[in-house]
C-alpha cells in the first residue's frame, strides 16, 4: 500500500459529544487530529483518533458505522450541526476530510431526537423505525404464494417513482434535521413506495393508518412544511411523498369510518 | 473423522429436488408451534428464512448484531439477481443457468445443489415482485433485464444500482410483518458468541448484548446461521466494517466442518486503494462492464498521461483482446487476474500503478450522457464522492478487491452442517458457487436458501426431534459455553498491551493479501502460516482493549472478531497450501498454463476440503467430499 503523496496534509480539532450511557450526563471533549490525508473519510479519521486512544488505554469514541458506502444507514453523525455533514445527498461515511479547511474545528454529535435516545457517545437507538415498519411497512406475500412476476405489468413511471421512494436507507437524518423531530419523510417514503405499486393496494389503507399511528406513539412530531428533512436526506428523497402520504392517510381515515365490514365469523368446514 | 454424507437424493439431476420435496418428512401444523428455531443474521438468507419459517408456524427467534435487520450487508449488493426466466427470449433455461454456474465455479460445486438453485431462481423473482420490490421495468410495464459477467444471456433483474438494497428491504418487510404479528422474536444488537451443542446436536447459542455487555443463553430445537462471508480477514475489502466470521468460526470450533476456506472472490471493478489509513474498498458494480471498456496503455511510458490524450490505437483493451467471445464480461476471477497481470507488467495506472481504466466514452457516444446516467448514475456519484473525479469526463480507475467468500461451513443437500440441527444459509455456507461465484448469483443464493430451501428441509430434521424436547438453558452445555465466552472476554480486556485491535487487523490483512490473495505460492503460504502464528501470539499478549465487559464497548467487539479472523486466516492458508491446483479464485502460481490461466487437477482435487477442528494449537483435520459430475462434463474453462 502506498500513501497518497499529492495532497497536502491537514490538521483539525474535534469537539466530540462523549456520554458513557443512556442515563449518564454528556459533555463535549476536544481531540486533535493531525497530518490527515484529505482523501481520508471522516470515519477513517475517527478510526485513527480511536487507535491513538486505544493505544493509550483510553475509551475510544463510540460511533455507529458499517458499510461505509452510504447504503446501510448505520452512520448517524451531526457534523457541525448538520445531519451527515456539509454535503447534500451523502451519508456521514461519505464525508471526506477534503471538505474541511486545515485548522478547522469540527463538532460531532449524535442525531438528537427524543425517540432516538443516546446509547453511548455518538450512537443513538433508532429501533422506533423498526416498530413503524412492523406496523404496516410491507405487502403480505408468503413465500410460495406468488404469481408469475410478469403477470402484473407495472407502468415504468410508477415503478421509477416507487424506486425513488424505496431508496430510503432508514438512517434518521430526516428526524435529526427537523425541529419537530418528525419522521414523516421516512414513513412517507415507505407508504409511497408500496402504495404506488399495484401489489400494494390491498393493504394500502391499513398500512398508512398503522404506520402513522405507530409513528405518533413513538413520540415523533408533526410536519410543519419546512422540508429540512429532504435537504438532509442522503438519498434526497422528495418531500412530495409527505403530501402523498397525507392524502393517503386522509382517504384511509374517511374510508375506515364508512367502509362496511363483514360481520361473519371465521370457521367453516 | 467427520461424517460428510451429502445426502444428495437419487435419480436424474432435474428430478432430484422435486422428488426430495415429495419424500421429505413433514411436521404437522399443530406441532410446528412447539418447535423453536433460532436464526442468526438477517441479511437476505436470514430474513427470508425467519419470515418463511414463521409463516409456516414455527416459533422463530431472529438474532442480529446490527441495530436493525435492515443494516445487513446484503444491502450493499449493487448489480442484480439472476433468474432463468427467459423473459428476453434469448434461449435461457434452468439448464443454462445451472451450467453457467457450475462452469463459472470451475467445476468445484455440487451439481445437485446448483441445479436446485437454478430451478428456484424463477420463484425468487415472483416472490420479490409480489412483495413490492421495485425492479427496473420496460415501458410496457414488464420486467427489464441486463447481462452480467460469465453469461451470454440477459437474465439479470435489477433495481438501478441498488438491487441488494431493494431485495433486502423486501425480505426485511416480510420479517417486519412477522415480528409485528408476534410470530418472530427480533433481538437486535446481540452478537452470537458461541454455539451450544447438546448430545451432538446444535441446541442453542450464547449471545452478548452489545449495549449492556450481558451474556444471554438461548435454547432452540434447531439453529440457523445466516451470518455472511468472512472477506474481512483481508482487512481491506468491499465488505461492511462489521462483517465478521465469529458466528461460523465459533460453530467450527464446536465441530462444524469448514468447507473450502481458501475460495475467495476478488472482484475486478473496485476503486483502488489510496492510503494506509483506509478502512474499506468500494465496489463499482460489475454491471458497469456491460457498457464500460477496460483498458491500460499499450506502452508503459503512457501510464502517467491524461487518459483522454491517449488515442485508441495506443490503448490495450486487454479483456477484449484476450477473451474475444466474452470480452469485458469475462468472469470475475479471470478479469481480476488479467488486470493484475497488466499491472505486474508495469502498465497499471494511477498514483500507485495498481489500477486499470474503465472507460465510458464509447457508451456516452452511443447512449448519450443521459442514457449512461439513467443506467449507472448512482455508481458514477459514488465514484465522484470517493475520488473527487467525474467519470463522465475521464475514465474510472479500478482495481480488484476482496468481495466474497465462496467457502464457508460445510452443509449437506438439506443445508445442514455435519452437526445435526445446525443449518447454514447464504454466503456463510460453502455450497453453490464452487471456486468462483458469478455476478448476480449471491443474491439469488441467499433468497433461494431462505425462501425456498430451508422451509422444506428443516422439517426433515425437526420431524425426528420430539416436540418440546429442547434442553433448558440451565443445562451444563449452556453454562460451559457461557463460561468459555466470559473467559475469552476477560483475557482480551486483561491483556492491557500497547497496540490497538486495528493494528493487528491491518497486519493480518497485509499478510493474507500478499500470500493468500490473487496469486498464491507454496513458499508464500508456508511463510504466512508461520507469521500468522506469531501474530496470534503477539495479539493475545500485546493488544490493548480499553473499557469494561459490562458496557457498549466497540473495541471489545472488534477484538473478539479479529481474534477469530487470525485463526481463520491460518486455516485459509492451510487450505490453499494443500490444494495443489489452480481453480476459480484459487490461483497457485505453480499450477498454470503458459498463458497464465488456471490449471485444475481433476484427478486429485475434484473434491470439497472440509476442515475439522481438532483442538487449540492442533493442526485441523482435512476431510474430503468427492464431487461427481453426471450432467456436465468437466472441461478446461474457456472464455476465449
Amino acid at each position: 500500500m502506498v500513501a497518497s503523496t499529492s495532497s497536502k496534509l491537514i490538521s483539525v480539532t474535534l469537539r466530540v459529544w462523549r456520554q458513557e450511557g443512556p442515563a449518564a450526563e454528556g459533555r463535549f471533549v476536544e481531540y486533535k487530529a493531525a497530518n490527515l490525508n484529505p482523501n481520508m473519510s471522516l470515519l477513517e479519521m475517527l478510526d485513527v483518533v480511536n487507535d491513538d486512544l486505544e493505544r493509550r488505554g483510553e475509551d475510544p469514541i463510540a460511533f455507529a458505522h458499517d458499510c461505509r458506502e452510504g447504503i446501510c444507514g448505520t452512520c448517524s453523525l451531526m457534523i457541525d450541526g448538520k445531519p451527515h455533514g456539509p454535503h447534500r445527498g451523502v451519508a456521514s461515511c461519505q464525508t471526506y476530510m477534503r471538505s474541511f479547511e486545515d485548522g478547522a474545528v469540527i463538532t460531532l454529535e449524535p442525531f438528537r431526537a427524543r425517540p432516538f435516545p443516546v446509547q453511548k457517545d455518538l450512537i443513538c437507538d433508532r429501533s422506533a423505525f423498526d416498530r413503524i415498519q412492523q406496523a404496516g411497512g410491507f405487502i403480505t406475500a408468503r413465500a410460495g404464494s406468488a404469481c408469475d412476476a410478469n403477470a402484473i405489468p407495472v407502468p415504468k413511471g410508477a415503478a421509477d417513482l416507487a424506486m425513488d421512494a424505496a431508496q430510503c436507507i432508514g438512517c434518521g437524518a430526516c428526524v435529526a434535521a427537523c425541529k419537530n423531530s418528525s419522521a414523516m419523510l421516512f414513513v412517507a417514503a415507505k407508504v409511497s413506495h408500496l402504495g404506488l405499486l399495484p401489489q400494494g393496494q390491498a393493504e394500502r389503507d391499513r398500512r398508512v393508518l398503522g404506520m402513522v399511528s405507530t409513528m405518533d406513539e413513538a413520540g415523533f412530531g408533526n410536519c410543519s412544511n419546512q422540508y429540512e428533512c429532504s435537504a438532509a436526506c442522503p438519498k434526497l428523497i422528495s418531500h412530495d411523498f409527505i403530501a402523498r402520504m397525507n392524502r393517503d392517510y386522509l382517504a384511509a381515515s374517511v374510508r375506515s369510518v364508512f367502509q362496511a365490514e363483514s360481520q361473519a365469523a371465521g370457521g367453516g368446514a | 473423522m467427520a461424517n460428510l454424507d451429502s445426502r444428495i437424493p437419487p435419480g436424474p439431476l432435474a428430478d432430484k429436488w422435486r422428488k426430495h420435496k415429495a419424500d421429505i418428512k413433514l411436521v404437522n401444523p399443530a406441532n410446528k408451534r412447539k418447535y423453536e428455531v433460532i436464526v442468526v443474521g438477517a441479511g437476505l438468507a436470514g430474513s427470508s428464512a425467519a419470515s418463511s419459517l414463521a409463516d409456516m408456524g414455527y416459533r422463530v427467534k431472529s438474532i442480529v448484531f446490527h441495530d436493525s435487520p435492515r443494516r445487513a450487508h446484503s444491502i450493499a449488493a449493487q448489480g442484480g439477481i439472476n433468474a432463468a426466466k427467459n423473459y428476453q427470449n434469448d434461449g435461457d433455461s434452468v439448464h443454462r443457468l445451472f451450467y453457467d454456474t457450475i462452469k463459472g465455479g470451475d467445476y468445484r460445486a455440487r451439481e445437485a445443489n446448483v441445479h436446485r438453485l437454478a430451478e428456484v431462481s424463477v420463484n425468487i423473482i415472483d416472490q420479490c415482485v409480489a412483495q413490492g420490490v421495485p425492479f427496473a421495468r420496460e415501458y410496457g410495464g414488464l420486467l427489464a433485464n441486463r447481462s452480467f459477467g460469465g453469461a451470454q444471456v440477459s437474465r439479470t433483474f435489477y433495481a438501478r444500482g441498488q438491487t441488494g438494497q431493494q431485495l433486502l428491504l423486501g425480505a426485511y418487510s416480510a420479517l417486519s410483518r412477522t415480528v409485528g404479528q408476534g410470530l418472530v422474536e427480533l433481538i437486535t444488537q446481540h452478537e452470537m458468541v458461541d454455539l451450544v451443542v447438546v448430545d451432538g446436536h446444535a441446541k442453542g447459542v450464547i449471545t452478548r448484548d452489545l449495549v449492556t455487555g450481558q451474556l444471554h443463553r438461548h435454547a432452540a430445537d434447531a439453529v440457523i446461521l445466516a451470518t455472511g462471508g468472512y472477506g474481512n480477514v483481508f482487512n481491506l475489502s468491499t465488505y461492511a466494517r462489521g462483517s465478521n466470521t465469529t458466528a461460523i468460526w465459533r460453530a467450527y470450533k464446536r465441530g462444524a466442518c469448514f468447507g473450502n476456506p481458501c475460495y475467495t472472490q476478488i472482484h475486478p471493478t473496485c476503486i483502488p486503494v489510496s492510503g494506509d489509513y483506509q478502512s474499506k474498498l468500494t465496489l463499482m458494480s460489475e454491471s458497469l462492464r456491460n457498457d464500460g471498456r477496460i483498458w491500460v496503455p499499450k506502452r508503459k511510458e503512457d501510464c502517467g498521461k491524461d487518459p483522454n490524450t491517449i488515442p485508441d490505437e495506443d490503448r490495450d483493451y486487454f479483456l477484449e483482446r484476450i477473451y474475444p467471445s466474452f470480452g469485458n464480461l469475462a468472469p470475475r476471477d479471470v478479469s481480476s487476474r488479467a488486470a493484475k497481470r497488466m499491472c505486474d507488467e508495469g502498465r497499471g495506472v494511477g498514483e500507485t500503478g495498481l489500477g486499470v481504466y474503465l472507460d465510458f466514452s464509447h457508451a456516452i457516444k452511443r447512449l448519450g450522457e443521459a442514457g449512461v446516467r439513467e443506467r449507472y448514475g448512482n455508481l458514477f456519484d459514488i465514484y465522484h464522492e470517493i475520488t473527487n473525479e467525474n467519470a463522465y469526463r475521464t475514465p474510472m480507475r479500478i482495481y480488484p478487491a476482496v468481495h466474497y467468500t465462496m467457502g464457508g461451513l460445510w452443509v449437506d443437500y438439506n443445508l445442514m452442517s455435519n452437526v445435526p440441527g445446525l443449518f447454514v444459509l447464504g454466503e456463510a455456507n460453502f455450497s453453490d458457487h464452487g471456486a468462483n461465484r458469478l455476478g448476480a448469483s449471491a443474491l439469488m443464493q441467499g433468497l433461494a436458501d431462505g425462501y425456498f430451501v430451508i422451509p422444506y428441509t428443516i422439517g426433515d430434521y425437526l420431524a425426528g426431534q420430539k416436540p418440546g424436547s429442547r434442553p433448558s438453558t440451565d443445562a451444563p452445555a449452556f453454562r460451559q459455553a457461557e463460561e468459555n465466552v466470559a473467559s475469552q472476554v476477560a483475557r482480551l480486556l486483561g491483556a492491557k498491551g500497547r497496540e490497538p485491535v486495528n493494528h493487528y487487523h491491518r497486519r493480518l490483512g497485509q499478510l493474507m493479501w500478499t500470500h493468500c490473495g490473487m496469486a498464491r505460492t507454496r513458499a508464500g503460504l508456508e511463510q504466512a502460516i508461520q507469521e500468522i502464528g506469531a501474530l496470534r501470539e503477539e495479539f493475545w499478549r500485546n493488544v490493548s482493549v480499553p473499557g469494561s465487559a459490562g458496557s457498549l464497548n466497540q473495541a471489545l467487539e472488534r477484538a473478539g472478531r479479529v481474534a477469530d479472523f487470525i485463526e481463520l486466516g491460518e486455516l485459509m492458508c492451510r487450505d490453499a497450501l494443500t490444494r495443489e491446483e489452480s481453480c476459480g479464485g484459487h490461483f497457485r502460481e505453480e499450477h498454470q498454463y503458459p498463458d497464465g490461466e488456471c490449471k485444475r487437477d481433476d484427478t486429485n482435487f475434484a473434491h470439497v476440503a472440509a476442515w475439522e477442528f481438532q483442538g487449540e494449537g492442533k493442526v485441523p483435520l482435512r476431510n474430503v467430499e468427492p464431487l461427481h459430475y453426471e450432467a456436465v462434463k468437466m472441461s478446461v474453462r474457456s472464455y476465449k
